[in-house]
C-alpha cells in the first residue's frame, strides 16, 4: 500500500474548515490550522516508526498527540487517567515502547526509554507532516484488577461505525462527552468529532457539573455521549435544564428504560440513542427507538457488516471495527477461530427484543442461584421516585448470600415517604423477579461510587 | 423497644412481605411451623442485623441455628453489646 492510500486523523483536518476547535475547561485549539502547527517543539520527526507512550496529564495534550503521531508512530499507547502507576512498567514491556511523549518529564528522567519528548502549551508553528504508516492505537481494557490488558486497533477499524453513517445534517456538530477520550468509548467521540468536520469540548474531572453544563453551553454543544451513570447523574443535578443538545447518546453500560425516558422528558427535542461499544469488541450497533435493548433482527449480519451471535447466552461481535490482538507477552486470543469476540456481555430475548442482563463475570450468587445484578437494578429503577440503584450480594449465616440494594431516590422526594416507596419496589420486585432475586434489604443513599471509566463501581462483583 | 419486641416486629413484616400466614409467636413455636423459608430467615438475619448491629449466628463459629422462636429470640438477647 502506497503511504497515499493510508488513512490517518491529518485528512480530516485541513485549513478549508473554518472555526474548528478542540477545547477544555482551560484552552480551545484551533483544529482548522492544526496541522501546521505542533504540541512537542518540532521533534515529531524523531518518533517517526517508534512505539510511543502518551503519557500526559490532560485530555488536549493527548488529543493533539494523537492527532499529530497518527500516521507518524509505528504505535500509540493511549494511558487513561486512572492507570495504577505501577503497572507502567509492565504495559511498556509489552508495547515495546521506545518513546514517550510527557508533560511530566521530571518522572522519566532516570527512565530507561530512549526518547523523551516534552508536550506542552502553545502549540508552536511547524512544517505540516507527511503519513508515513498506518499507526496502531493501542487502547487499555478496563475493568479488571492487575495489569490491565493492551488491545491493538486500527484507526481504520476505529472508525468503522463512524464513517459507516451518513454525515449530520445542517452545520458540522460539537461533540463532547463525559468519559475521558483515551478510553474506548471516549476515543469514539473524539474521533467523530474530528471526523465530522465539527469541534470537540473535552470534559474536566476537576469541575463541577454545573460548571461543565455552562461550558458546554457557551461552546455550542449539539451532540454529546455518556454512560447511564453519567447521565443519571446530570438528571440528578438539575442542571438538565440548561442544556438543549441535539443528539445524546449513551453507551458502556446497559441502558435501561428508566434512563432513557428520565432524558426523553429531559430533552424532549434531542434524539436520544444507546450504542454498544467495548474496547475488544469495538461499535456493534446503535439504538435508535428510545426502547431499551435492542430488535431481535439485530443477530445476524447487518448492513456495515457487523456479525453478531449468541453463545452460551452472552453476545458474541465479528466485524472490521473489532481489535485485531492483544499486544504483550502472556496474552489470550481475543478473538476465537472464526474471528468472534466474546463480549461477556449476557443477553436474553424478551418478545421481540434482546435485553442485556448483565455481565457474566459480575453474577453474584445468591444461595447457590446466579443473578445479574443489573436485571435487578433495571426492575427499581422502574419506580418513577428511584434515580438509580445498585444491587449486591450481602452473605449470609443461612443462605450463603442475600441481595441487597441501595437506592437513591430521584430529586425532590419526600423523605417521609421512604418506607411507602420501600414496600412499592418490593412489591415490584416481587411481581417481576423471582423470590431469590427480590432485594432482601433496600437502604436509601445519598450518592453511588462510579468508577473513573463512568461505570456504577462494583467492587464487590 | 426490647430486643424481643424488634425481633418480632421484623418477623411479623417479613411475613407481611412475603405473603406467610403467622401463627401466634411463642416461644415453644418451632422456627419451622412459622411458614418462613431459608430466604425469608436471611431477610430476617440481614435486617436484625443492620437494626441491633449483631448477627449472632455469623459471630459465633459454633452456634447451632436456633430451633424455636424462644432460641432465636434469645440469641439475640445472649449477644454481648
Amino acid at each position: 500500500m502506497s503511504p497515499r492510500e493510508i488513512f490517518a486523523l491529518r485528512n480530516y483536518l485541513g485549513a478549508e474548515l473554518k472555526g474548528r476547535t478542540l477545547s477544555d475547561a482551560h484552552h480551545s485549539v484551533s483544529l482548522t490550522d492544526v496541522l501546521s502547527q505542533t504540541v512537542r517543539g518540532g521533534r515529531l520527526g524523531e518518533l517517526s516508526g517508534r512505539s510511543v507512550l502518551l503519557k500526559l496529564s490532560d485530555q488536549l495534550k493527548s488529543g493533539l498527540a494523537m492527532i499529530e503521531l497518527d500516521g507518524i508512530a509505528r504505535r500509540m499507547l493511549l494511558c487513561p487517567p486512572d492507570l495504577n502507576p505501577a503497572h507502567l512498567d509492565a504495559l511498556i514491556a509489552d508495547a515495546e515502547i521506545d518513546a514517550v511523549v510527557t508533560d511530566e518529564p521530571e518522572f522519566w528522567k532516570d527512565s530507561a526509554i530512549p526518547f523523551v519528548v516534552i508536550a506542552q502549551l502553545p502549540l508552536t508553528p511547524a512544517a505540516p507532516a507527511e503519513t508515513e504508516r498506518a499507526t496502531e492505537w493501542l487502547m487499555l481494557t478496563s475493568g479488571t484488577s492487575g495489569v490491565p490488558k493492551i488491545a491493538a486497533h486500527t484507526l481504520e477499524a476505529l472508525t468503522g461505525a463512524i464513517r459507516a453513517e451518513a454525515p449530520a445534517r445542517g452545520p458540522a456538530p460539537v461533540w463532547a462527552t463525559f468519559y475521558d477520550i483515551r478510553r474506548y468509548g471516549g476515543l469514539q467521540i473524539f474521533l467523530r468529532g474530528v471526523l465530522s468536520g465539527g469541534s470537540m469540548v473535552l470534559s474536566d474531572p476537576h469541575e463541577v457539573l454545573a460548571d461543565h453544563i455552562a461550558r458546554l453551553n457557551a461552546r455550542g454543544v449539539s451532540h454529546i455521549s455518556g454512560t447511564p451513570s453519567h447521565w443519571r447523574k446530570l438528571l440528578m443535578s438539575g442542571s438538565a435544564a440548561q442544556f438543549a443538545p441535539r443528539y445524546v447518546r449513551l453507551s458502556g453500560e446497559i441502558a435501561d428504560q428508566a434512563v432513557l425516558d428520565g432524558l426523553k422528558a429531559a430533552f424532549p427535542d434531542s434524539s436520544i440513542g444507546h450504542a454498544y461499544a467495548s474496547t475488544e469488541a469495538g461499535v456493534g450497533f446503535a439504538v435508535n427507538d428510545g426502547l431499551e435493548g435492542f430488535p431481535a433482527d439485530y443477530i445476524g449480519v447487518n448492513a456495515s457488516g457487523v456479525e453478531m451471535k449468541i453463545v452460551d447466552g452472552s453476545l458474541r461481535i465479528r466485524s472490521e471495527r473489532i481489535a485485531h490482538a492483544y499486544i504483550g507477552r502472556d496474552v489470550t486470543k481475543l478473538a476465537d477461530d472464526d474471528g468472534f469476540v466474546d463480549t461477556g456481555d449476557m443477553i436474553e430475548l424478551r418478545g421481540d427484543r434482546y435485553h442485556f442482563v448483565g455481565r457474566r463475570g459480575g453474577i453474584i450468587n445468591i444461595g447457590g442461584l446466579k443473578v445479574h445484578p443489573e436485571e435487578i437494578e433495571a426492575v427499581i429503577n422502574r419506580h418513577p421516585d428511584v434515580r438509580m440503584s445498585r444491587a449486591k450480594s450481602r452473605k449470609s449465616p443461612i443462605t450463603g448470600g442475600i441481595v441487597v440494594t441501595d437506592v437513591i431516590l430521584a430529586d425532590g422526594t419526600d423523605p417521609a415517604r421512604a418506607n411507602e416507596i420501600r414496600e412499592q419496589i418490593l412489591d415490584q420486585c416481587r411481581a417481576q423477579l423471582a423470590s431469590h432475586k427480590v432485594p432482601a434489604v433496600i437502604r436509601f443513599v445519598e450518592t453511588l461510587d462510579v468508577t473513573p471509566a463512568g461505570k456504577l463501581a462494583r467492587t464487590d462483583a | 423497644m426490647s430486643v424481643r419486641l424488634k425481633v418480632t416486629e421484623a418477623i411479623k413484616q417479613i411475613a407481611k412481605e412475603q405473603h406467610v400466614t403467622l401463627p401466634e409467636l411463642t416461644d415453644g413455636l418451632s422456627l419451622h411451623e412459622t411458614g418462613f423459608d431459608s430466604l425469608a430467615f436471611a431477610i430476617l438475619v440481614a435486617r436484625l442485623e443492620d437494626e441491633l448491629g449483631v448477627d449472632p449466628f455469623t459471630i459465633s463459629e459454633d452456634a447451632a441455628f436456633p430451633a424455636t422462636v424462644g432460641d432465636f429470640v434469645r440469641a439475640y438477647e445472649n449477644v454481648p453489646a
